[in-house]
């Protein structure tokens, strides 16, 4: 279940260079039958080529997608395979990018677009916030707006400024968008699918420092699965997973916390706490239910995000719980997340990031005394 | 936008329908005009030396040679029919633009930012598009949505203030009224990309002010059809403020029309005011897109009469001199003279068109006079395709309170 986290965070000026050639091998393992070792760049490479495999209004575009397959090599092969009119290059401009799939979308495309890394996709927030997102409000259901714009985001790469923010909360705050973010390589494959998908539009966060962890998974099962889903009707949509089962306490995380997240649960094990891990895969919408029964059962709740915990997703998820669980808290629900500072630069970012002994110490606060 | 729209493009046999799936090279309409007109690509891409006018201010047709046209920046006479009806849909334009501000003073409508004086671009940008067109227009483009075919009252339905927009911009093929500047041309852009990609041989009209054109979607959408090689009109009306903001402070430009030659395109100026040259200039640039032009960029002369919306006082940034020099050129008395000086209309038809205009500002007056009851409900029902969770809860509270609010009026009677 939890992914195996290839690459640690080395101090590395050059992000597209050092992305570039570790993704690079990953996207061209070949597929076999069975399961294989797959990097979540190959899954999420495999799940846009089968989702435009099964649909040809499926569209992909965005800056260096096309020839290079990305930045991240997420789209590698997909201009070979499909041609320059399914997956293309556009001009350097983040609101056209988005702009662009918004009318086409709104004229029977399904288009899938990159925003090349988190803080670059800030020129297109007035066409996300004005538009994707209320587009189908504003004309009384009359239009869908099916289209999903992935973003890389957050740290741990050692990348430069502007590659490593957790942007995350914007889009959740904007009422109209779905926001998924996974953090295992079978989650990425069946998440992107589902978002494609989606009528509605869907921010879909991929935590860049994930790309090239490795889980042993079968894509020939989960292709089936998701066909055999889509049939049928039923979705994971919406839903978080239970990433570890536990009794003591319950860690809930997302994306790129959820490997460190898990890394705590285990080091807790061998104190002898158990801790449970929440996956919460979809922030919006979000998954109460399966939130809030795990801290009815644990009694004690820690909130993992890299993000700034100031006005986020991690404090949203605190109001709900204690809103909902208040009297079965034996603790006040504890926070692990990144400082309010701006994103560090790379020497400096693993004093920002949430860590396992960071973890381990919120849980220690937890009142067990009592 | 230069060369006559029939032409076909090189290496295609003479009379075979153009393949409208194979895109053709962006080459051929430069090509094309470098050769049948001799002249240079830049003379091709910018616009002619003066703007394009055919009835000048008194009504009076002017001379082939006093038109502004050039070679390669020729445009016929609109037929008479397309003439007349034109003239219908301005007076019906100016009528609804005139109802429509009474209709706010009445507090009947929230807010109406009135095209009155821009009549003739409303009309012409609507009118020279076929069936299968879109339309992108802005909240100042009420008027060319309705000559569109769009119901009067569902158009206005956005100011009313009982939603953000009264029709289905799928089944019209015309966008939602767009108040971020130029956010909507990039729309207009993916919805031709779409139909491109599909064969289709769809033009879209992507409309904004000049105050818009400072905005970097403005170069976006542009840039994008350009690159895309895409059959979008962009159709700016300077009216020459951006609320209280003179276009001088907006760019320096020798016009805006000159932007297109930076982007690739060609560009054109054309009296705002003078719906036979507006149509005459559209009409040409509706075929060239759909012929495989690419892009074009059409920048219409004309003025703001009024204040930007009813909330604004425009003595505060503009002289009444400048007002009345452009009440000489209204569009709607100047098309009048022209059209009884050549016969075409007469005290029958005007009265008969007079009606018309009426019946509509009657069914706006009625229409939006009409309380129409709003849902509470409604506001959870088209945030997704299927409401969350979230708001199931939050629609319930809501009803809880209303049946609350309900039961507690009952028991107070």
């Amino acid at each position: 279940m939890s992914p195996t986290v290839t690459t640690s965070s080395e101090a590395n000026g050059n992000v597209s260079a050092a992305t570039a050639r570790a993704a690079a091998s990953a996207a061209s393992a070949a597929e076999a039958s069975g399961p294989q070792s797959v990097t979540m760049a190959k899954a999420l490479n495999t799940a846009l080529a089968d989702a435009m495999h099964a649909d040809p209004s499926v569209l992909v575009f965005g800056e260096d997608v096309g020839q290079l397959g990305g930045v991240f090599r997420i789209t590698d092969g997909l201009t070979r395979t499909f041609g320059e009119q399914r997956c293309f290059d556009t001009p350097l401009a983040e609101s056209g990018i988005v702009g662009m799939a918004v009318g086409m979308a709104m004229n029977g495309m399904r288009p899938v677009v990159e925003m090349q890394f988190d803080a670059f996709a800030y020129p297109a927030f007035q066409q996300i916030v004005s538009h994707v997102a209320k587009m189908h409000n504003r004309t009384k259901g009359a239009l869908k707006l099916p289209m999903v714009i992935r973003v890389p985001y957050a740290g741990g790469i050692g990348g430069v400024e502007h590659h490593c923010d957790s942007s995350e909360s914007y889009y959740a705050h904007t009422a109209g968008l779905k926001v998924f973010t996974p953090a295992t390589v079978a989650d990425s494959y069946r998440m992107l699918r589902e978002a494609i998908d989606s009528d509605d539009p869907v921010m879909f966060m991929e935590p860049k420092k994930l790309y090239w962890s490795k889980d042993m998974v079968d894509l020939e099962d989960l292709r089936s699965a998701h066909s055999a889903n889509r049939k049928v009707g039923t979705s994971s949509e919406g839903r978080a997973a239970v990433a570890r089962s536990g009794t003591d306490a319950t860690l809930i995380a997302y994306g790129p916390s959820v490997p460190t997240a898990l890394a705590a649960a285990a080091a807790a094990a061998e104190e002898g706490r158990s801790l449970e891990v929440i996956d919460v895969r979809s922030i919006v919408p979000f998954d109460d239910e399966t939130v809030c029964a795990s801290v009815r059962k644990t009694g004690r709740a820690v909130v993992i995000a890299e993000a700034h915990g100031f006005a986020s997703v991690s404090s949203e998820i605190v109001a709900r719980v204690q809103e909902r669980c208040f009297h079965h808290l034996a603790a006040p629900i504890r926070r692990v997340t990144g400082f309010d500072v701006p994103y560090p630069a790379p020497k400096l970012e693993h004093y920002y990031l949430p860590g396992v002994d960071r973890i381990l110490d919120a849980v220690d606060n937890l009142q067990w005394e009592d | 936008m230069t060369i006559s729209a029939d032409h076909t493009a090189p290496g295609s046999a003479p009379g075979s329908a153009p393949d409208q799936a194979q895109p053709r090279p962006a080459e051929n309409a430069v090509t094309e005009a470098v050769r049948k007109f001799g002249i240079t690509v830049e003379d091709y891409m910018l616009p002619a030396r003066h703007q394009i006018q055919m009835v000048d201010p008194e009504g009076r047709l002017l001379a082939e040679g006093e038109q502004g046209t050039e070679p390669g920046h020729e445009y016929p006479l609109p037929g008479d029919e397309e003439l007349l009806a034109a003239y219908e849909q301005l007076v019906v334009g100016r009528r609804v633009n005139d109802q429509n501000s009474a209709l706010v003073r009445q507090g009947r409508m929230a807010v109406y930012p009135s095209s009155h004086g821009q009549e003739a671009c409303q009309v012409a940008a609507a009118l020279c598009l076929a069936e299968g067109d879109w339309l992108f227009p802005t909240y100042r483009d009420a008027v060319a949505v309705m000559t569109r075919g769009v119901d009067p009252v569902q158009t206005m339905t956005i100011f009313r203030g009982d939603w953000h927009s009264g029709y289905d911009p799928a089944k019209h093929k015309v966008g939602i009224q767009c108040t971020p500047l130029t956010t909507q041309l990039l729309h207009a852009v993916g919805v031709a990309h779409a139909a491109k990609l599909r064969g289709e041989d769809t033009v879209v009209m992507a409309m904004c002010g000049d105050g818009a054109t400072s905005e970097g979607d403005f170069h976006e959408a542009l840039n994008f059809a350009a690159v895309f090689h895409l059959p979008v009109i962009f159709f700016v009306q300077n009216n020459k403020y951006a609320i209280s903001v003179p276009l001088a402070h907006q760019s320096v430009a020798p016009s805006l029309a000159h932007k297109a030659v930076g982007y690739g395109m060609a560009g054109e100026r054309v009296d705002g005011n003078d719906v036979v040259a507006l149509l005459a200039v559209l009409d040409r640039a509706v075929a060239l897109a759909r012929g495989g032009s690419g892009p074009l960029l059409v920048e219409a002369n004309t003025y703001r009469m009024q204040a930007h919306t009813n909330a604004d006082d425009a003595t505060r940034y503009r002289q009444d001199s400048e007002v009345a020099e452009w009440l000489a050129k209204d569009p709607v008395a100047r098309m009048r003279t022209y059209l009884t000086g050549r016969g075409l209309l007469d005290d029958d038809g005007d009265s008969r068109i007079a009606a018309h205009a009426e019946a509509v500002a009657t069914q706006l007056r009625e229409g939006l006079g009409e309380d129409v009851p709003v849902d509470p409900q409604e506001l959870f029902r088209h945030v997704f395709s299927e409401p969350t969770p979230q708001l199931k809860e939050q629609a319930a509270m809501l009803a809880d309170e209303l049946a609350r609010d309900a039961s507690s009026g009952e028991a107070s009677k």
